[in-house]
């Protein structure tokens, strides 16, 4: 599989060869990522973090990953310190970046703005986010999670819990578990359950989804749980936002119903939905997927910019 | 005899079968305005074996009927008929292109396809009947197409 030069915007754009595939040349990272390995394959290589809002994870996975392979990071985390204060439209911007590096990483609050990002540079844009739109590097790590907890993805019974209308990383990661056949529930507050289109999709693919309210009973035959944190900033108003938070929490007693080998995963930051007394038991891996950025962003960033192990 | 609510046309094109209601905005999208210096004629609610239909004819001017196909958006059942010497000498079912662009506006305020960039909108026609476009750049799908036509 050639991925050179690629824009990588939504999981969308990728057949469940290519990313076995992506998957494949993660794993083979993983001692780069670690430092217990080292490479120069993307010597003399730059990249452009394009942050227009905020991120801790996705930004310094994709740093650390250009950096475990030899190449260099421009950019910039904050839209504040930028043109676009002066109202430059992300355009200009775009082309500014891509004649001053040979690969983009983009995160922004509007959807789409990647696939617009993408129309105007030469060199392959990598979305990080866009707005509550898509996300699927994250997606990729999270598949990556599950393969390598699980060691298979398909017949996995998968639970998403939270914020499954906001979440940008839970509609991608339906979509993907969907097209590998596994086994999805959606265990949300009514005012947040996952938009119709989604569910659609995974109903194209074979995959029909559960919906309930109830963790408890999910939670009985789940291998897989996601959770996701309900965010403040995708919420029209503050009443709404206050009659929803905090109504799911993950503590040692809710994980006497579950599996002895349910695997507990969340996209981080995570607020109060995850007690932090789960982090010593066995299902906590949400700090191992964490880690995954950094092998799954080095297979990404070395395939668009066509470096080889 | 019948009585024809419009003259026939000596040359040019009729579309016929618009959807009731809706000749005003096929115009629209056909870029067909005030400014357009042929004659054109419209006829809404004309009965017909199916119901109610509107018509559109436009005097001297053969529309390429591949360019009419994005009026399928508001009119999927119309049909292009070319007339020459008040004969038909060319007819056509419109049929959905697999882009629409600069037609529809996305009904997400938050696309990038709404902020201020050098783009027009952009929809893949994902099912043609019934009619089901998505945003190319934020993926959603508007809910009431005719209400978006820009």
């Amino acid at each position: 599989m050639n991925l050179k030069g690629k824009d990588i915007i939504s999981i969308k754009d990728f057949s469940k060869k290519e990313i076995n595939s992506i998957l494949k040349f993660s794993k083979k990272m993983i001692p780069y990522a670690k430092g217990e390995k080292f490479t120069n394959i993307l010597q003399g290589k730059v990249l452009s973090t394009l942050f227009f809002e905020p991120s801790t994870r996705t930004r310094l996975s994709f740093e650390s990953s250009m950096n475990r392979l030899g190449g260099r990071v421009i950019g910039f985390a904050d839209p504040i310190s930028t043109s676009q204060k002066k109202g430059e439209s992300l355009s200009d911007t775009i082309r500014m970046a891509d004649s001053y590096s040979d690969v983009i990483v983009i995160r922004h609050p509007q959807e789409g703005a990647a696939r617009l990002a993408a129309e105007f540079s030469e060199g392959p844009v990598l979305n990080a986010g866009d707005g509550a739109g898509r996300h699927p590097t994250q997606c990729l790590l999270d598949l990556f999670t599950i393969l390598t907890e699980k060691k298979a993805i398909e017949n996995n019974n998968v639970v998403l819990l939270g914020d499954l209308k906001y979440g940008r990383t839970v509609h991608s990661l339906a979509y993907a578990l969907a097209l590998y056949g596994a086994e999805l529930t959606f265990v949300s507050p009514n005012s947040l359950k996952m938009p119709k289109e989604v569910s659609e999709e995974c109903k194209d693919l074979g995959v029909e989804p559960k919906y309930t309210s109830n963790l408890e009973k999910a939670i009985k035959d789940a291998d897989v749980l996601y959770v996701t944190r309900i965010q403040r900033e995708r919420f029209p108003d503050a009443e709404e936002y206050n009659r929803v938070v905090g109504i799911y929490k993950i503590d040692n007693e809710l994980l006497k119903y579950a599996n002895d080998d349910l695997i507990i995963m969340h996209p981080l930051p995570r607020v109060t939905e995850i007690d932090p007394e789960v982090d010593k038991t066995k299902h906590a891996v949400y700090f191992k997927q964490a880690f995954n950025g950094v092998p799954v962003r080095m297979a990404l960033l070395s395939s668009v910019l066509g470096g080889e192990l | 005899m019948k009585e024809l609510k419009i003259q026939p046309i000596k040359n040019g094109t009729v579309i016929d079968h618009i959807t009731a209601g809706n000749a005003v905005k096929v115009l629209h999208i056909l870029g067909i305005t005030k400014s357009s210096s042929f004659i054109v004629s419209v006829a809404m609610n004309v009965k017909s074996k199916l119901g109610k239909k509107d018509i559109v004819k436009v005097e001297n001017r053969e529309l390429d009927p591949h360019e009419v196909d994005k009026i399928a958006l508001v009119a999927p059942k119309a049909s292009i008929n070319i007339i020459r010497d008040y004969n038909v000498v060319e007819k056509h079912r419109v049929e959905l292109p697999d882009e629409i662009i600069g037609i529809v506006s996305c009904s997400n305020p938050t696309c990038i396809s709404n902020a201020n960039e050098p783009v027009k909108s952009r929809f893949i026609v994902i099912n043609k009947d019934p009619t089901r476009i998505k945003c190319y750049y934020c993926e959603r799908e508007p809910e009431e197409i005719s209400e978006r036509i820009i």
